[in-house]
């Protein structure tokens, strides 16, 4: 308003009257020279200075590798995180008990240097690496875990992922019961979290869960420093401590690289770690982690040799980046599909659920919308979970054989069911479905394939409805639609993490849908130590989810990592997990070795890109000229160790 | 002057009471939260956060918490309590009989009754507790915009809203200072030759120029200048921060549509000036042409330009936010958007005012700068 008012003055001048002005005696001779001579110049070069000024302050050497995340990461606190971007970071500044191999996921040694798992599968002992050290060079002690632990649990901390920890016995009762306060009611002794002595860690748990090493290098459960986290209370009491015990200069960490700097929405600059125990297997000086958030200048910086790897491009040159060799989408562990609120007619008839899933179009969706190779998928688990038998929605289309065809038949029975829930022509029209989406392009461009294809087959309406995330997300927790968008990606490879989802009243169900033998076999599967059984009873689980249909399968995840080829260490696996330990620059020869190593014909259908980088490449201390240690993963994946 | 200054300054405490009174009630009734995730939170975690917060307050009272200047909070603030309540870890935890607890069954089947008659309840581990005086007592009196403090940021938990603006206001204080000496360097350049050339072909092509620089928004010209320059000469960045060459193009692109209205104004005003009395005169005393046009013209000319520049400093702050994102540069415009999604309150908050103080002192700056120019002009007097 402010700034109207000057520009109306404006106006009114050049009119020639102003009822703001009023001509004045004429200027004095010494002002005018100031005012009208000096002023403006100052005015110019006074800002420009302080743009030179604050410019060359920022000023940093260029980093060995650098990487976009995305996004800024929400906090280096493990206990507090849920996010993908956070979990790159953590990896590279902390250590859990086990770290996992970059390819097979398999959990390998780290703050635990072995361990010894109960015959019945309940009880973890862990012997923590002796002379292994914190930043702040105190010693690493099985203490750090029960201190760590505790602070995970305890509802106080806010930890969004505590449940990642109630496998272990009393666990969940100390989480869940507090009092007025909001403290936690019980004592932790009552968690069976036990420290032997120094160097050995107890934990028992509820039941066998075969995913418990694997969960042991999630980075919720990474340790962090007591000592850290009492002397900022003591520096900082109030509230202040909560964000000074994670400033760069005060971070207490344990892992291959540590936090030299950061700056917000700009980067975090990654330095190594000398006191990690196994300095010498990692690779850098220095990393810096890029929080770039538009697609399309993560793009432009990787193009242009800024970034050795960026987690995401935009969809629209996605058909012409799958013609690189450093755009090659891999199966993720992750399913797309649609919830339908089964508490609103008619909805709550599963013959109409199976109806719309038969008519969702899902190969038209993976080929012409999403592109980088997704599946169509008709389960609810995705794609790759080992020695799993997936059952499917009883559906005709092929989408590797007569899709046309085999999808009309789907779309006849389709209507058969419709028919026999009481719907379509002669009968009762259905009513108009809304489809309820977050706001995205790629959500929208699927949204309106499904509805078209309902409209067409069918001969429903079906309405689009977009929201803001957090809009998006309060609708859905409150039942307020009737088709909703969805996702959820896999946080460790076993199909509990899909599976109990569904369970009757579960938090994440969000559909309303409950079913007693679904929630007992699920039950059952958590006790059944026999992995092969245990398997069998998620997989007949699965069968009655996909008979009843809470959800709408429409396809499994896949990558959209672009990675230069000169980046060694990072296989890429189902998780879509990165450790930075295992991170490393190939050399020439590696370059030429690896390129000799690709299927025949691999270079005719793909072309190779060359990427500016070091021609002896960036190793570890440990592996000169390229060549791995025994035991280290990266032997088995370098063409040149073997 | 001072009369002048005062009045302003009156209004710029109303002004801000109502933008921080509207904003933090418009914030806090929008549909979701900041601590809404897709993995739903256990309830008991949930109301711990918010208890952080202060989210469990009403929302009058989390007003005045935020207002300032005294910290409401039990545990620090004004009405701290002298005593807290801690678990006492030197004492063994005791057993007490847990009264939510199924009742213990026994070997029978049956529900296992103890010697009062009463069935048996199963027992929990209790760590004691104890009253140690508080130790954070009067130790944060002074919270809320009033006394400076912003609070931390919800979404970026490792910063207060106080840190994120340090941090990034700089940058986009140098990203806009640049942007407008490029608009004024181009806009009165171009404008100006244009009045003393017009109807020739320079004016023609720099009058096309202009508009279209006007009609398109920054972020297509940020994208053309990508295309055309960071890709083609190699020590010019394609995005990010952190040396001079840095800032060449996203200023460049910032400032490119006010550059093209400057031109406008500087050329219509420069004309208005070229046909006046006193120019006239100048030429006819044998005054050089080149003498006519910087004593008496240009300075006549740019007036306009001088109270465009309110408007234009405040459209150069809001609009840096697209080049930021696009150029990656982190500044806070950014966080004028991301924060509003993310629900992030304080953060959201924080920049709003910052806003506000800065678009309405550069608007107080450019009035004060504008009769300091023309000396007909004197501030209003009441």
């Amino acid at each position: 308003m402010q700034g109207r008012s000057s520009a109306d003055r404006a106006e009114r001048r050049s009119s020639g009257t102003s009822p703001l002005a009023r001509p004045a005696r004429g200027p004095r001779r010494g002002a005018v020279s100031f005012t009208r001579g000096v002023l403006p110049v100052l005015l110019l070069l006074v800002p420009a200075a302080f743009a030179a000024w604050s410019v060359a302050k920022s000023q940093l050497e260029p980093a060995q590798f650098v990487f976009n995340n995305g996004t800024e990461v929400a906090t280096l606190d493990p206990a507090v995180v849920t996010g993908v971007p956070e979990g790159r970071v953590l990896r590279a500044v902390f250590e859990g008990l086990t770290i996992k191999d970059p390819e097979t996921l398999e959990p390998l040694p780290a703050m635990a240097e072995s361990w010894e798992i109960s015959e019945d599968g309940l009880v973890y002992t862990f012997h923590i690496r002796r002379g292994a050290k914190w930043t702040n060079g105190d010693d690493f002690t099985a203490h750090d875990f029960t201190y760590s632990w505790e602070r995970f649990l305890n509802p106080l901390t806010g930890a969004e992922y505590a449940y990642q920890l109630w496998y272990v016995k009393g666990a969940k009762a100390y989480t869940t019961t507090v009092d007025a306060s909001g403290a936690p009611a019980l004592s932790f002794d009552t968690v069976a979290i036990t420290a032997l002595d120094d160097h050995t860690l107890r934990v028992e748990l509820e039941a066998p869960t075969p995913f418990f090493l694997q969960l042991m290098a999630f980075y919720p459960m990474f340790p962090v420093n007591r000592r850290n986290i009492e002397e900022a209370k003591e520096m900082f009491p109030g509230e202040t401590w909560r964000q000074e015990w994670l400033k760069p200069e005060r971070i207490v960490t344990n892992g291959p690289y540590k936090v030299a700097f950061r700056r917000v929405n700009d980067r975090i600059r990654l330095v190594r770690n000398e006191d990690y125990w196994d300095a010498d297997s990692v690779a850098f000086d220095t990393i810096d982690v890029l929080a770039v958030e538009a697609y399309q200048t993560g793009l432009n910086l990787y193009l242009n040799g800024d970034t050795h790897w960026v987690d995401k491009v935009p969809n629209m040159l996605v058909p012409r980046l799958m013609q690189r060799e450093d755009f090659q989408p891999s199966p993720y562990f992750g399913s797309y599909f649609y919830r339908v609120n089964t508490t609103r007619p008619p909805f709550d008839d599963a013959r109409v659920r199976r109806a719309l899933a038969l008519t969702i179009d899902r190969r038209k969706i993976t080929e012409k919308i999403t592109k980088s190779g997704q599946l169509p998928w008709y389960s609810f688990m995705p794609f790759g979970m080992p020695g799993y038998h997936y059952e499917e929605m009883v559906h005709e289309a092929d989408p590797d054989g007569d899709y046309a065809a085999t999808f009309r038949a789907d779309q006849q029975e389709a209507i058969r069911l419709l028919a026999e829930a009481g719907y379509g022509p002669g009968l009762k029209p259905l009513p108009p479905i809304e489809l309820h989406y977050n706001t995205s392009e790629t959500h929208r461009d699927i949204a309106e394939v499904i509805a078209d294809s309902w409209q067409r087959n069918l001969g429903i309406t079906a309405k689009l409805l977009n929201q803001e995330w957090k809009v998006y997300l309060e609708t859905q927790s409150n039942l307020e639609y009737d088709v909703s968008r969805s996702a959820w990606i896999g946080d460790y490879i076993d199909p509990n993490t899909f599976m109990d989802l569904f369970v009757t009243g579960g938090e994440n169900n969000k559909t309303g849908w409950g079913n007693a033998e679904y929630d007992r076999l699920i039950e059952e599967a958590k006790y059944e130590s026999d992995p092969q059984r245990r398997l069998e009873l998620f997989s007949r689980a699965e069968r009655i989810l996909m008979d009843e249909l809470p959800i709408l399968p429409v396809y499994s995840y896949v990558t959209q990592n672009l990675l230069s080829p000169r980046v060694g260490g990072f296989p890429g696996n189902l998780l879509d997990e990165q450790f930075p330990k295992w991170w490393y620059l190939r050399s020439d020869a590696e370059m030429e070795a690896y390129r000799a190593s690709r299927p025949e014909g691999y270079y005719d259908r793909l072309q190779a890109v060359d990427f500016p980088s070091p021609p002896d490449g960036v190793y570890p201390p440990n592996a000169p000229g390229g060549i791995f240690r025994e035991g280290d993963p990266r032997r088995r994946l370098s063409p040149l160790s073997n | 002057m001072i009369p002048f200054l005062v009045r302003r300054l009156v209004w710029f405490v109303i002004t801000l009471w109502c933008v921080v009174t509207v904003s933090f009630f418009l914030m806090r009734n929008v549909e979701g939260g900041p601590f809404d995730s897709e993995k739903a939170l256990a309830p008991e975690i949930k109301a711990n956060i918010e208890r952080r917060y202060h989210l469990d307050w009403p929302q009058w009272k989390q007003y005045l918490q935020y207002v300032g200047p005294f910290n409401l909070d039990e545990r620090s603030g004004i009405f701290s309590k002298d005593t807290i309540e801690v678990d006492d870890l030197d004492a063994a935890p005791i057993e007490v009989p847990d009264p939510d607890g199924e009742p213990v069954v026994g070997p029978d089947g049956e529900p296992v009754v103890g010697p009062d008659g009463e069935p048996v309840r199963p027992t929990k581990l209790v760590r004691p507790k104890k009253t140690v005086p508080n130790p954070d007592r009067y130790t944060d009196v002074f919270t809320g915009v009033l006394a400076g403090d912003l609070g931390p940021s919800f979404k970026y938990k490792d910063y207060s809203v106080n840190d994120i603006i340090a941090q990034s206001l700089p940058i986009s204080i140098s990203l806009g200072s640049v942007g407008l000496f490029w608009a004024l360097l181009l806009g009165l350049g171009a404008g100006i030759l244009s009045a003393v050339w017009r109807g020739t072909g320079l004016d023609l092509s720099m009058r096309v120029v202009a508009t279209m620089g006007i009609a398109l928004p920054n972020f297509v010209i940020a994208g053309f200048l990508i295309l055309s320059l960071a890709f083609s000469i190699d020590w010019l960045p394609v995005a990010g921060w952190g040396a001079p060459r840095f800032i060449l193009l996203p200023s460049l692109a910032l400032g490119a549509p006010f550059a093209a209205y400057i031109a406008r104004l500087a050329r219509t005003g420069v004309l208005e000036v070229l046909s006046q009395d006193h120019v006239r005169t100048a030429r006819a005393k044998g005054l050089p042409e080149k003498l006519v046009l910087l004593r008496h013209v240009v300075k006549g000319g740019v007036l306009p330009v001088v109270s465009y520049l309110g408007p234009a400093v405040a459209g150069i702050l809001t609009g840096s936010l697209v080049i930021e994102k696009l150029f990656g540069i982190p500044g806070t415009g950014t966080h004028f958007v991301n924060s509003a999604l993310a629900r992030d309150y304080t953060l959201a908050m924080g920049v709003t005012i910052l806003y506000t103080v800065l678009v309405y002192s550069l608007n107080t700056l450019v009035d004060l700068a504008y009769t300091l120019l023309d000396p007909r002009i004197k501030l209003e007097e009441s």
